[in-house]
């Protein structure tokens, strides 16, 4: 098969938990990537190294091994500067996931009435939520576009949506529901022609396409590490620094200040500004060398593999009777994640039968409750794919669908 | 694992699934509860009508998996008829039941069909599924009960 990774058997073995055996000697085919990648061993390695070698708190041990944790940790800042090609390692603020990140952002932005927020129906819910919340505390109204009934985004209302009131433009680069690739850079131009600020979410970008914030010149972008081979409890928000620097401090605490008296104090500039507190040291160190592996096999090369996975299994899906597949149907428009119904049965269900043959996806709405609403259906089964992902474990998910119909006497 | 799998889609349960009994909402009732999970989005809206210290009808709509649908149906096979202090407690039983995680054994005189759902205690994340419609007639039949419209 064209496209796929020319060393996929190497890559799988750097993956130890794809060696895993299931309930009944199943073995795991692991199609829940957009929920949460796996972890090379390399990752897993450097964090355990850390723990037992270098352990100690960052910016303010005065000994060697806070000196080598700091190190470390700061050199995991510069490995995401480079991974998102930041113009400064500054503009880069590890967050606890990209919820809190999207958070931040809704929290510090200054917003008030007459202000409009412009978001999409296919976000998730941390980038529905956070504004909806930021738009009740100031008055701003929430807009949003809509979507065609092939799961890409509806312009055609563009110009009226995206006025000279807005605040913010905020919208995913890829949708975890459709799998949709969102056009952002014409996003981002809309935002900048009406003087908005533009926040992407790269949660289900980042793992798949190269992320270049300069390329895209785009004002924030948010993503999380366990989406790229890192751990959880890691996340990033990059923004263009002089904005960062303008914004108000997020969380308060020890790290983020200049100085603190009684009565008032004044504040560290970013990256530190938005890091109050210990942050997750071995997480964003963790994320570091994720990232570093991303980069050694090349993000083009995921890329394709993604694409030839997602095509075959497009392809495949298609086969089974009663399918539909909701999102875009060409592979090239679209990341690795495919969400579908089965005639006459339930997600849950569908995944139930599937985890007793080894195959784990997800069902449910993918805390994309709007995008699902849109379509008409109250949940989705999801099947998601990554750099490790073979075309053997597309068929076993088929044929695990097929086997789904006749358990459940459908058709 | 296949015979796990049989043992959680008991026939009881697909058959309840493919024909739910007592299923749509009716008047008249005195109270009517949305509950919803909301890790994956199974909703039911359920009515309760209670008249002389006895459960006249449940009546409900709902929308989810097999487990969560063929659930609601046995409820209202259990509890229509009965006296409410009755019901209440074969929701209890049910409710041990499913908190059991696999090692209650199912009493088939007070469940009758809900025995089928014994398999289900042992796949935690569907337990959730089973006692979506229990806990909204619970909190229906609690709320017609304070407000005294009946008994």
């Amino acid at each position: 098969m064209e496209g796929l990774l020319p060393d996929l058997d190497v890559i799988r073995k750097d993956f130890p938990i794809l060696e895993r055996m299931l309930a009944g000697g199943q073995p795991l085919v692991y199609l829940d990537s957009a929920n949460t990648s796996q972890k090379p061993q390399v990752v897993i390695d450097t964090m355990v190294d850390h723990l037992e070698r270098h352990n100690a708190n960052i910016a303010r041990a005065m000994h060697q091994l806070g000196a080598e944790s700091t190190e470390a940790y700061e050199g995991a800042r510069d490995k995401v500067a480079g991974f998102l090609n930041a113009p400064s390692r500054n503009e880069v603020i590890f967050t606890k996931n990209a919820t809190e990140a999207l958070n931040l952002l809704a929290r510090t932005i200054d917003l008030g009435p007459g202000d409009n927020v412009v978001i999409t129906e296919m976000e998730h819910h941390s980038n529905i939520v956070s504004w909806q919340l930021a738009c009740e505390r100031s008055g701003a109204e929430l807009r949003w576009f809509g979507l065609t009934d092939d799961g890409r985004l509806d312009l055609g209302n563009a110009d009226q949506l995206v006025d000279e009131h807005t605040k913010v433009l905020a919208f995913t680069w890829v949708s975890n529901m459709l799998g949709t690739i969102n056009p952002v850079t014409d996003l981002v131009a809309r935002a900048k022609a009406v003087g908005a600020l533009s926040v992407i979410d790269a949660s289900q970008a980042a793992p798949q396409l190269t992320v270049d914030v300069q390329a895209v010149g785009c004002d924030f972008l948010v993503f999380t590490g366990h989406k790229v081979c890192g751990p959880t409890g890691i996340g990033v928000l990059w923004g263009r620094e002089e904005l960062l620097n303008e914004l108000p401090p997020f969380h308060g605490g020890g790290e983020m200040i200049e100085t603190v008296t009684m009565a008032r104090s004044t504040y560290a500039k970013a990256p530190h500004r938005f890091e109050a507190g210990t942050p997750p040291i071995v997480e964003a160190i963790g994320l570091g060398c994720a990232v570093d592996y991303l980069g050694h096999i090349g993000l083009d090369a995921i890329h394709r593999h993604e694409q030839a996975i997602t095509a075959y299994a497009l392809e495949g899906l298609q086969s089974v009777p009663g399918m539909t597949v909701l999102g875009p149907l060409d592979a090239a428009g679209r990341g690795g994640a495919i969400s579908f119904e089965l005639d006459g049965v339930h997600p849950h269900d569908i995944a139930q039968v599937l985890d007793s043959r080894g195959v784990a996806v997800r069902a449910g709405h993918h805390c994309a409750k709007p995008a699902h609403a849109r379509f008409g259906v109250q949940s989705t089964t999801r099947m998601s794919s990554y750099l490790y992902t073979t075309p053997a474990e597309i068929d076993a998910l088929v044929e695990g669908l097929h086997h789904t119909r006749s358990y459940f006497k459908v058709g | 694992m296949s015979a796990e799998l049989d043992n959680l889609y008991q026939e009881i349960i697909l058959d309840h699934y493919k024909n739910p009994h007592h299923k749509g909402l009716r008047d008249p009732f005195e109270s009517e509860v949305h509950h919803v999970n909301p890790t994956c989005g199974d909703e039911v809206t359920l009515r309760v009508h209670l008249a002389e210290g006895v459960v006249q009808d449940v009546s409900y709509d709902s929308v989810g998996c097999s487990i969560s649908q063929a659930s609601a149906s046995v409820l209202t096979d259990l509890v229509i008829g009965k006296p409410v202090d009755e019901a209440m407690s074969i929701h209890q039983t049910f409710l041990e039941l499913m908190q059991g995680k696999g090692t209650v054994e199912p009493d088939e005189d007070v469940l009758e069909d809900g025995i089928a759902f014994a398999g289900v205690a042992k796949f935690p994340a569907r337990v959730k599924c089973a006692l979506l419609s229990w806990m909204a007639w619970k909190d229906a039949t609690t709320q017609a009960q304070t407000e005294g419209v009946t008994p």
